[in-house]
């Protein structure tokens, strides 16, 4: 059997290209709900041997967060925003495609530099965390819609908390649920406010929004 | 060059046909209709063969030669392709460039037979048809090349042959599965299936593939027709030697099973054309840089 | 005592939004809160309580000072704030393109601002890294729907803008975290607090030390308002009311700070103080250049001060890069910055609602019109802009000693230059917001008549005045004991 936590990583860059190449943002909600889901399992995979209660509640309260509340407000989002379900990205997809493959590379150096740090068996997965993080940022930058940038920040956060499991940092529980909470709550927080910018503007493209400056 | 070689390249050379037979059968079971006979291709060519053909005066000797070089090139092809774990009859270190290149060569003549013609139609398939395939090239020879790192053999028959039994299963299974996937759409890309390109419609305006063999008739159209077939008979073979190494050591057994694989490959075929629609134009080249990137990736995976 | 200085503001904003009716109960229990947690505060001056949750929450000398600050400042807006809050009509006409808007419920208002005060009283209670990440990311969604209390589409704007901006600026401090925990994973049992990893810094992979700075650095520094990741400062601090802006450019930031200083204490601690130190150098002239560049012909004047807030930031990463005597200018600066911002603050808050307008060529005599918070605002502006007798004077010329006595001639010749240009640019157009007749405008004087309008920002503008005229040697050693804890002595 390949290394469970291969797979996993496998999926995720998976993941990581449907959310750069699709263009309905249903797909792309979905995919973000998958890298949840994905390093849901990996946690619950990378301690096997260990298992206790600290690591399984973490494990399935972040599953459940991400994979299931977050995703469930941008639907509502965008539906009571009445938005159009396509994306609209600054640079077309087959480019983001092929920036996602460029990214993908350039990570892999970087995690072959830093992969005698990582956890036993995670080498794969410090890449894909690394990967996740840039798609994320990639996906902030080169979309035009309010509802991508926060799917861009979920992905960014995931790509972090699979860096910090690459690693097998143990963060204190408390500090654990604050980030979650955090992110519950800032997601919560910018479905309300895309509600009331597409009633505003009738419209949720972030690259209209130029009454501000100098 | 064994009995066994020998054997699956007469097969291929018999059966081929029977591969659109199979879609054909299988799209009209879908629409609830009996549909044509399994057998229908060859009665097809059949009577293709004994028709004659009436040249344009626009045409000169490319025409000629599209059909007969096309062909020529597929029936080569079944020289380096094992089937079943048998290795081809004249596999040598490095024929996997030599498949990509005579499928070029196939797609090549076929070009310039459209645009000898000088008609409009033919030129803005043969156009589609460069760009496609142009597409669709990284991702058969990335996908090779994962494939040829990853069993360390430049031989079809190597690598088909050194992968392990079970490999799916094993540490290269994702490998082969991304592998397997871009070869996939590679299949549907380079043989005219939905979602690339309908071999049904009766538009030229939306064919890619019908469009350029639109002016050939007779014996050409008989030979564009079983080339068509042989070239999927590749396609399919390589698919099944990546998804299913050989499983006993008999080989009458292992290369009935590939025959049987690659029938079941077309039947899926026919699934796929039934239950999705074409893609957009410009949808197209977004589902072969998908496959491209699947192939890199499997590189990658391979590579590191 | 620590406890209570969290659940008093976080009590007081849920019962606030719970409180519909009466209005009048709602707008007592702002200054009240605020007046309990100034009191706390002032007592811990004198008695410094333990440390609790397993030392998670404590008070050094740093986060004493950055959390006086923050409560003084507090309790001056929030006294300001209950009598802007009895003046506002329900609905009003957006002066810039006339269309009608209404604000957003006063409840949530006033939770939100002691919800606020809140996060940013644990931003400083903290002493362990991730409890403070945790803090600063609740301060941005907390202030978030503060931002948008105005609604109309430019708040709505700028709020996305401060969500999205500071969301992603904080995600990568972060990933500065996970850095840092990675350094030290080395030795065994290293918690992320910070009387832990000052212990062991010597055992901390400096690779990894390094690169945890650098994302903390542009991940906190994108909070505090340094350039180049300061593009949500002016938007955010034009279009929210003028209470937030004075408590976002007075507190907040000093709040992102003490988390950039934590982590270059740790630096100091592990002897790559110099790495850090030229870093924060770095970004602090390229924060003044900006902010200079952009005061020129700047039209809006509330972008002004939020430009001069960028500025001033600027100068705090400066100083406590230099380190020496530049950062103890540096914590000094820190106090006075926040005095004076807050004061210009709540006078352009009385500007816009008498004149209706924020662009400064349509305000002329000021000191006609408003005969109090005219001169104020001459003041304020010699105060912000580093004119002797406030007391900014005094902190930039210890910062400029500072560099100089580090030899950093470069570095405090460009500092010199970039504080003279923007002293000139504000000087232009303040000067003649303050000058001139008034003829021809419409002025709506009666909208911040009221102590409540004029007395907070006059005794901000005391304080200021106070501190440069002498500094109390109590005052001086916690400054100085607040720059050792910062690891910019």
């Amino acid at each position: 059997m390949p290394a469970a936590l291969d797979i996993l990583s496998i999926l995720l860059i998976l993941a990581n290209l449907c959310l750069l190449g699709s263009s309905r943002l249903a797909t792309c909600i979905r995919a973000v709900a998958l890298q949840a889901v994905i390093l849901g399992a990996a946690a619950l995979i990378a301690n096997r041997g260990e298992l206790d209660a600290r690591v399984i509640v973490i494990a399935v309260a972040s599953t459940l967060i991400k994979a299931g509340a977050l995703p469930w407000l941008l639907r509502r989002a965008i539906r009571e925003s009445g938005a159009v379900r396509e994306v609209e990205p600054f640079i077309g997809f087959t480019a983001s495609l092929l920036w996602g493959v460029g990214l993908l590379g350039a990570c892999l150096l970087i995690g072959a530099r830093l992969s005698p740090h990582a956890a036993q068996g995670s080498g794969l997965l410090l890449t894909v965390a690394l990967f996740t993080t840039a798609t994320g940022l990639m996906v902030i930058v080169s979309r035009r819609k309010a509802v991508t940038q926060v799917l861009g920040y979920l992905a960014m956060e995931n790509g972090i908390y699979a860096f910090g499991m690459a690693f097998a940092i143990q963060e204190p529980l408390l500090v654990e649920m604050g980030v979650l909470l955090d992110v519950f709550v800032a997601v919560f927080v910018m479905g309300i406010a895309i509600n009331n910018i597409s009633r505003e503007f009738d419209h949720i493209d972030t690259d209209r929004l130029t009454a501000l400056k100098d | 060059m064994t009995t066994a070689s020998v054997s699956n390249v007469l097969l291929a050379l018999l059966l081929a046909p029977l591969l659109s037979g199979v879609i054909n059968r299988v799209k009209a079971v879908f629409a609830g209709r009996t549909g044509q006979p399994l057998l229908q291709p060859y009665h097809d060519l059949a009577k293709l063969l004994r028709k004659g053909a009436v040249y344009s005066r626009t045409t000169s000797w490319v025409f000629r030669l599209g059909p007969v070089a096309g062909l020529a090139a597929a029936a080569a092809c079944l020289t380096i392709l094992p089937i079943g774990g048998v290795p081809a009859p004249l596999a040598f270190p490095g024929d996997l460039l030599l498949l990509a290149y005579l499928m070029g060569l196939m797609r090549f003549v076929t070009i310039t037979a459209a645009l000898d013609t000088g008609s409009a139609f033919e030129g803005m398939g043969a156009s589609r048809e460069a760009w496609y395939s142009m597409l669709a090239e990284p991702a058969l020879i990335l996908g090779l090349a994962a494939l040829a790192v990853h069993t360390r053999s430049v031989s079809l028959s190597g690598m088909l042959d050194g992968l392990a039994r079970g490999e799916l299963a094993g540490p290269g299974g994702p490998l082969l599965v991304l592998v397997a996937g871009a070869f996939a759409i590679v299949l549907l890309a380079e043989n005219a299936r939905i979602p690339v390109d309908d071999p049904t419609t009766h538009l030229e305006l939306t064919m890619i593939h019908e469009v350029m063999v639109l002016d050939h008739g007779g014996v050409d159209f008989g030979f564009i027709q079983y080339a068509a077939g042989l070239k999927l008979w590749v396609f399919s073979g390589l698919l099944t030697g990546v998804l299913l190494p050989p499983l006993t050591g008999w080989w009458p057994l292992d290369c009935a099973v590939g025959i049987a694989l690659i029938l079941a490959v077309a039947a899926a075929v026919g699934v796929v054309e039934s239950v999705m629609a074409r893609l957009k134009l410009a949808r197209v080249p977004q589902l072969l840089v998908a496959a491209s990137v699947l192939s890199v990736l499997a590189l990658a995976l391979v590579l590191r | 005592m620590l406890w209570l200085l969290l659940l008093i503001p976080t009590a007081a904003g849920f019962a606030a939004m719970g409180l519909r009716n009466p209005a009048a109960l709602r707008r007592t229990l702002l200054p009240a809160a605020a007046a309990a947690h100034t009191a706390l505060t002032a007592m811990c001056w004198a008695v410094r309580p333990e440390p609790v949750l397993n030392g998670w929450l404590g008070l050094d000398e740093l986060s004493l000072l950055v959390l006086s600050i923050t409560s003084g400042l507090f309790l001056a807006a929030a006294i300001y704030a209950t009598g802007y809050l009895r003046r506002e009509p329900p609905r009003k006409t957006d002066f810039q393109d006339g269309g009608l808007f209404t604000d957003a419920p006063e409840a949530r208002f006033v939770a939100c601002l002691l919800l606020f005060l809140a996060t940013m009283t644990l931003v400083t209670l903290s002493r362990h890294l991730g409890l403070l990440w945790v803090g600063v990311e609740a301060t941005t969604l907390a202030s978030a729907p503060l931002i948008y209390f105005h609604r109309h589409h430019r708040s709505l704007e700028a709020t996305w803008k401060y969500l999205l901006i500071c969301s992603v600026g904080i995600a990568l401090a972060l990933q500065g975290n996970f850095f840092l925990a990675v350094a030290a994973k080395g030795s065994r049992e290293v918690h992320l607090t910070v009387e832990h990893l000052q212990a062991h810094a010597g055992q901390l992979d400096p690779v990894w030390l390094k690169a945890a700075f650098l994302f903390l650095l542009v991940g906190y520094g994108t909070k505090m308002g340094l350039a180049p990741m300061h593009t949500w400062l002016p938007d955010a601090h034009s279009e929210a009311p003028s209470v937030v802006s004075a408590l976002l450019s007075g507190a907040l930031l000093n709040c992102a700070f003490l988390g950039i200083l934590r982590v270059h204490a740790l630096m100091g601690a592990a002897g790559l103080g110099e790495f850090s130190g030229q870093l924060l150098t770095g970004f602090g002239l390229l924060s003044m250049a900006v902010a200079a560049v952009f005061i020129i012909e700047q039209a809006d004047y509330k972008r002004l001060l939020a430009y001069s807030s960028v500025e001033h930031m600027g100068i705090l990463a400066l100083g406590a890069g230099v380190g020496g005597l530049a950062g103890m200018g540096a914590m000094l600066h820190m106090v006075n910055h926040s005095l004076a911002k807050g004061m210009l603050f709540l006078l352009a808050g009385n500007i816009l609602a008498v004149y209706r307008t924020k662009t400064a060529l349509q305000v002329r005599g000021l000191l006609q019109t408003l005969p109090v918070t005219g001169p104020l605002w001459v003041a304020g502006f010699l105060a912000i802009a580093g004119s002797p007798p406030f007391g900014l004077f005094v902190s930039e010329l210890v910062i400029l000693k500072g560099a100089l006595q580090q030899g950093q001639t470069a570095v405090a010749i460009g500092y010199l230059l970039l504080l003279g240009v923007a002293f000139a640019a504000m000087a232009r157009i303040v000067l003649r917001m303050a000058y001139g007749s008034p003829a021809g405008i419409a002025v709506d004087p009666e909208r911040s008549r009221g102590a409540w309008a004029v007395v907070p920002p006059m005794a901000l503008g005391a304080a200021v005045l106070a501190l440069g005229l002498c500094l109390p040697e109590w005052l001086q050693s916690a400054l100085t004991e607040a720059a050792a804890a910062a690891g910019v002595r």
